[in-house]
């Protein structure tokens, strides 16, 4: 670990401001993401803006009828607030799927939606990685990809967004709320807010220099049979190997998004347009255009055989 | 005390009063609120220590052309930066295959290149980064199946054996199995990384470190470091788990000493967990060849085992087709052993070498066979049980031997009656349900130990022996047999371990420590008892009982019989050849249930459950804690545990645990495991055997059968992973 200077924020504006005054600056959170990166020096912020004290840790109603989320709510608390797992229970049942009641107690709203990829080259210092040291080459492209992407892959790039959360938050059509220096807002629906490697890797998210994220808001709630499946081979306490978050509605339409197979959550409006149609015909919609590596092919057929299970769970 | 013919005779530990029955650990209170310290814990021995932070290899295999230090020197609170060039002149030890200290010669990726040296943990890691090392690297070798070729028969050990005529036999049998099976590098994941904190006093240099094996540690530490064995002392009371990982001393220990001597002070150094599975050694992976032919009664005729390996130059092989020279008869037989060069790091023992990995083929074939004969597995193997080491014929008898009655008690138990043989006929739900069987089978080796056993003027007895307790239950089960033997309650006993300074044992590795060691104890328990009997004036006939020395109508209390210094002797036990008159080992069934997702394909076990006889069980509660433990890891080397290497850099990218899989709690169900009643009076004078690795040993195998049961997918590559079964169901 690099030596760091701290200082905590006052204020989200405050916050947005020094990070904008300091481009080697980090927010610290919850840290259980950037303190394993720091310590590997894979991240080496020269300075720690802590905001974990700017009252950003409450679950609101808003004036539309959906939901408020501030950034700092822990994974633990937005999983247990009783009207999240009611109205939107997608979103609870991922949250509880991921990591470990450890982790998810200091784990915050937004650092869940920054954490970064756990590509194991990515983690290696001594590794070729375009996303750790930008144009140094991709060392998981030939070698063991079996966790990573299946589709929006680049020649650059082919890491996975390893988020159960986001996941969820894709299908409910969250928005991530922003502020910058000036105190000026931003929302960016979360379809605009992970990007795809393309030749920046190292790019992952739209946000702008000095921008801090503040929450993220529900839409009102859709209702429908919701259900996020996470399939890998320990019982818990593992990334997704693929992970299918759905809300299928009594009329047949529905909405699909996709974990552990891409650079972000993935979803395909094309996909949720055939949802009456069938498990296959929104696999295949989904999948269209994949390009995965002789290792981790599988999770096309594996997503299929999933979301016919996902079908038939939602009958029954 | 020579150990040279059986203990027929009724001795003071078959009263089992206090052998043989459960207790809680003597150390569990100081485990559970922290006061046993490990290694890296014990500040207090070495105050002023200064931190150690290893730099890796970035490369598998090649040469260091130069190391610029400058950097990290300058970085604050740096105080030197340890390498080839500056460390002295060092020998390899004969426990090491490559060098802990790298240089000019890189042997492998993670390989110590340097010691940073700083006044605080931080700083001498983040000065690590700025060591900058020159190579050039050579080609990697990573790939066992390329290399398979390549493979050449091992020298030393026994690699091959042969009995009969194999390929005729082969030939003319009625129902043939001739299959190959894959199992991957495995990583020991002990929860204590390796750690160290060295200090020297003139040429004399302490080690509190975390070690199973003191007195090789002691050996190995002299050798390195070209000083005298009596200037080297190591103490590792508490260990975290060792697995096979800390048999011998590692970079964390001769860096540390290294590091040391640079500064003039103490010098703490552990690895950080993605460093272990590189800078370490780990189990090798396998390629094996199983051909098993027989008749329709399912008697084998012929069986013959293959097994590829690889390892670092002049290393050794995965000896997987051990238990197949034993476990089931056969006139017809052969077993080899190859061995490859591969640029992976050391190669070496983890829990159960040879058998943990050869089951898993073994077994899975066995399965296939009783299939093929449309025969119910546990009777396969009952009707193959011999009484006999079936490679040297009736002449070598087993010790003792229960196979047949653990099968037998443990489909009971389990319910196997109900197992419908067709696969994919059970459904629960969204689950494939099917059972599985295999055989447990792992040697018994026994190891000479010494014990240093004390009585003092109150009567409190006190044992110091070199052996170690790696979270197996040795401090409780050393203090039972002094109890046991001295007549006093447990309480009336002090277990102090790991230390070189008191007598060598034979530590814990290979399921050896807790037979060996207590045999140790007992060694020396009865020299006091006589020497406390004289001194009191007893004949032979002596009893010891309740604190005190009785014969006839006269009793002495141990402390008066002791006298006012105390009475303190040191023997040890000395294993003759009664395990070459004898075939020595262990035995046990294993059964597995379990659930494969019909959509996904993921495993999930619903239980688990076997029989095993291991001789004496010294304390039933431990040697279960010891038994759930490994079949808990025989779940981990089914369904997940697998360290992917990379050919093309030759080093095992998966290196932390986050993406290293062992199973978790969800992962692990019901367990039931019962000890069928035995006594081997061949293996030691504790009519005991070993128990911690036989727990392993098959049920990797029942699971991977069961699988088969529930979902009619064969898959011969470990580990199980969702990926092949789908595949296989498609």
């Amino acid at each position: 670990m690099k030596p760091f200077t701290y200082e905590r924020a006052d204020s989200a504006k405050a916050a947005a401001a020094a990070i904008a005054a300091n481009p080697n600056a980090k927010f610290i959170a919850g840290g259980t993401n950037l303190l394993d990166l720091m310590k590997l020096q894979i991240e080496t912020p020269a300075h720690l803006i802590d905001v974990n004290h700017l009252g950003l840790d409450k679950v609101e109603k808003t004036r539309d009828g959906g939901m408020r989320i501030g950034a700092l709510v822990r994974n633990t608390d937005l999983a247990a607030d009783r009207t999240v797992r009611r109205d939107y229970a997608v979103l609870s049942r991922a949250l509880v799927s991921g990591a470990s009641g450890q982790l998810r107690n200091k784990a915050t709203t937004a650092g869940n939606l920054l954490q970064r990829t756990r590509c194991p080259y990515f983690y290696d210092t001594t590794k070729p990685c375009n996303k750790r040291q930008p144009g140094s080459g991709c060392a998981a492209i030939g070698g063991y990809s079996r966790s990573l992407a299946v589709i929006g892959v680049s020649d650059q790039c082919i890491a996975t967004h390893p988020s159960d959360m986001a996941v969820a938050m894709r299908v409910l059509d969250a928005t991530v709320e922003t502020v910058n220096p000036d105190g000026a807002k931003r929302m960016i629906p979360i379809a605009d807010f992970h990007r795809l490697p393309g030749t920046t890797p190292n790019i992952e998210t739209s946000l702008q220099p000095g921008e801090f994220i503040t929450g993220v808001t529900l839409p009102k709630p859709i209702g429908g049979m919701q259900i996020y499946r996470k399939v890998r081979d320990r019982a818990s306490y593992a990334f997704a190997t693929i992970s299918i978050a759905t809300v299928l509605q009594p009329d047949g339409s529905g909405r699909f998004a996709f974990g552990g197979v891409a650079h972000k959550p993935w979803r395909v409006e094309a996909a949720d347009a055939r949802a009456s149609q069938g498990a296959a015909a929104v696999a295949t919609a989904a999948f269209a255009g994949a390009n995965p590596t002789a290792q981790n092919a599988f999770k096309v057929p594996l997503v299929q055989r999933t979301l016919a299970a996902v079908f038939t769970e939602a009958k029954a | 005390m020579k150990f040279d013919t059986p203990a027929t005779a009724l001795n003071p530990i078959d009263q089992q009063k206090v052998i043989g029955r459960s207790h809680d650990r003597i150390d569990g209170p100081a485990k559970v609120t922290g006061t046993a310290p490990y290694a890296y814990e014990r500040n207090g021995m070495a105050p002023n220590a200064a931190y150690g932070w290893i730099v890796g290899s970035a490369i598998a295999t090649g040469r260091i052309v130069s190391i610029d230090s400058r950097d990290a020197l300058a970085a604050p609170g740096v105080l030197k930066v340890v390498t080839y060039e500056n460390a002295g002149k060092l020998a390899k030890a004969k426990n090491h295959t490559a060098h802990m200290l790298a240089g000019p010669m890189v042997e492998h990726y993670d390989q110590a290149v340097a010691l940073v040296v700083a006044e605080t943990f931080e700083q001498a890691r983040d000065a690590a980064k700025m060591v900058r090392v020159q190579y050039t690297q050579g080609t990697p070798k990573g790939d066992l199946a390329a290399q398979k070729d390549s493979a050449i028969k091992p020298k030393g050990g026994k690699p091959d054996t042969a009995v009969g005529d194999f390929a005729g036999a082969f030939a003319r049998s009625a129902v043939k199995v001739d299959e190959t099976y894959t199992t991957p590098d495995h990583s020991h994941a002990m929860m204590e990384p390796h750690a160290t904190i060295a200090s020297w006093t003139g040429d004399k240099l302490t080690l509190w470190t975390s070690n199973q094996m003191i007195d090789w540690a002691v050996g190995d530490m002299a050798t390195t470091l070209m000083i005298p064995r009596e200037n080297v002392r190591v103490d590792s009371p508490f260990i975290g788990g060792g697995f096979g990982g800390k048999l011998w001393v590692r970079s964390d220990a001769v860096m540390a000493a290294l590091g040391a001597r640079a500064v003039g002070r103490p010098v703490k150094v552990t690895l950080a967990r993605p460093q272990i599975m590189n800078n370490t050694t780990h189990r090798p992976a396998t390629i094996q060849r199983l051909r098993i032919g027989a008749g329709k009664d399912g008697r084998i005729d012929a069986i013959a085992h293959e097994v590829w390996s690889g390892d670092l130059e002049g290393g050794s092989p995965e000896t997987a087709a051990n238990a197949t020279r034993l476990l089931y008869r056969g006139e017809n037989r052969m077993t080899s052993h190859r061995l490859a060069v591969l640029n992976l790091g050391e190669g070496n023992a983890m829990r159960a070498p040879g058998e943990a990995v050869g089951l898993l083929a073994l077994e899975a074939a066995m399965d296939e066979l009783a299939e093929k004969l449309n025969m119910d597995p546990v009777q396969l193997r009952i009707v193959n049980d011999t009484q006999f080491d079936p490679e040297k014929g009736e002449s070598r008898p087993f010790s003792s031997r229960k196979l047949v009655e653990a099968l037998k008690v443990g489909a009971d138990r389990f319910g196997w009656s109900k197992r419908n043989p067709k696969p994919g006929q059970v459904r629960d739900g969204k689950w494939l349900v099917g059972m599985g069987m295999a055989s447990a089978f792992r040697d018994n080796v026994t190891m000479d130990s010494g014990a240093r056993v004390g009585v003092d003027s109150k009567g409190l007895v006190t044992v110091e022996t070199d052996m170690t307790d790696i979270g197996t239950g040795t401090y409780t089960i050393i203090a039972q047999t002094a109890a046991e033997m001295m007549g006093v309650p447990l309480e009336g006993v002090v277990v102090k371990l790991g230390d070189s300074r008191f007598p060598a044992s034979a530590g814990s590795g290979g399921q050896w420590g807790a037979n060996s060691s207590t045999a140790g104890v007992y060694a020396a328990c009865m020299t006091l008892r006589t020497q406390l009997a004289q001194k009191a004036g007893f004949n032979a006939d002596a009893t010891f009982a309740d604190g005190k020395i009785t014969s006839g109508n006269r009793s002495v209390s141990l402390g008066e019989a002791a006298g006012a210094t105390g009475t303190v002797v040191t023997d040890k036990i000395e294993f003759g050849d009664l395990s070459k008159k004898y075939a020595q080992a262990t035995f046990g069934s294993h059964f597995a249930e379990v659930g494969v997702d019909m959509a996904t394909g993921e495993i999930r076990v619903r239980r688990m459950g076997g029989a095993f006889a291991a001789g004496r069980i010294l304390n039933p509660k431990s040697a279960r804690n010891q038994v759930i433990g490994a079949m808990a890891m025989g779940v981990g080397a089914a369904l997940m545990e697998d360290a992917v290497p990379d050919p093309r850099f030759g080093y095992f990218v998966n290196h932390d645990m986050a993406e290293y899989h062992v199973p978790v709690h969800a992962d692990i169900p019901k367990q039931d495991v019962f000890f069928l009643s035995e006594l081997d009076e061949k293996s030691s004078p504790m009519k005991a055997k070993g128990v911690g690795e036989l727990g392993i040993c098959g049920a990797g195998a029942a699971i991977a059968n069961a699988v088969y049961n529930a979902c009619g997918v064969r898959i011969r590559d470990y580990p199980l992973t969702l990926d092949k079964v789908i595949k296989g169901m498609a």
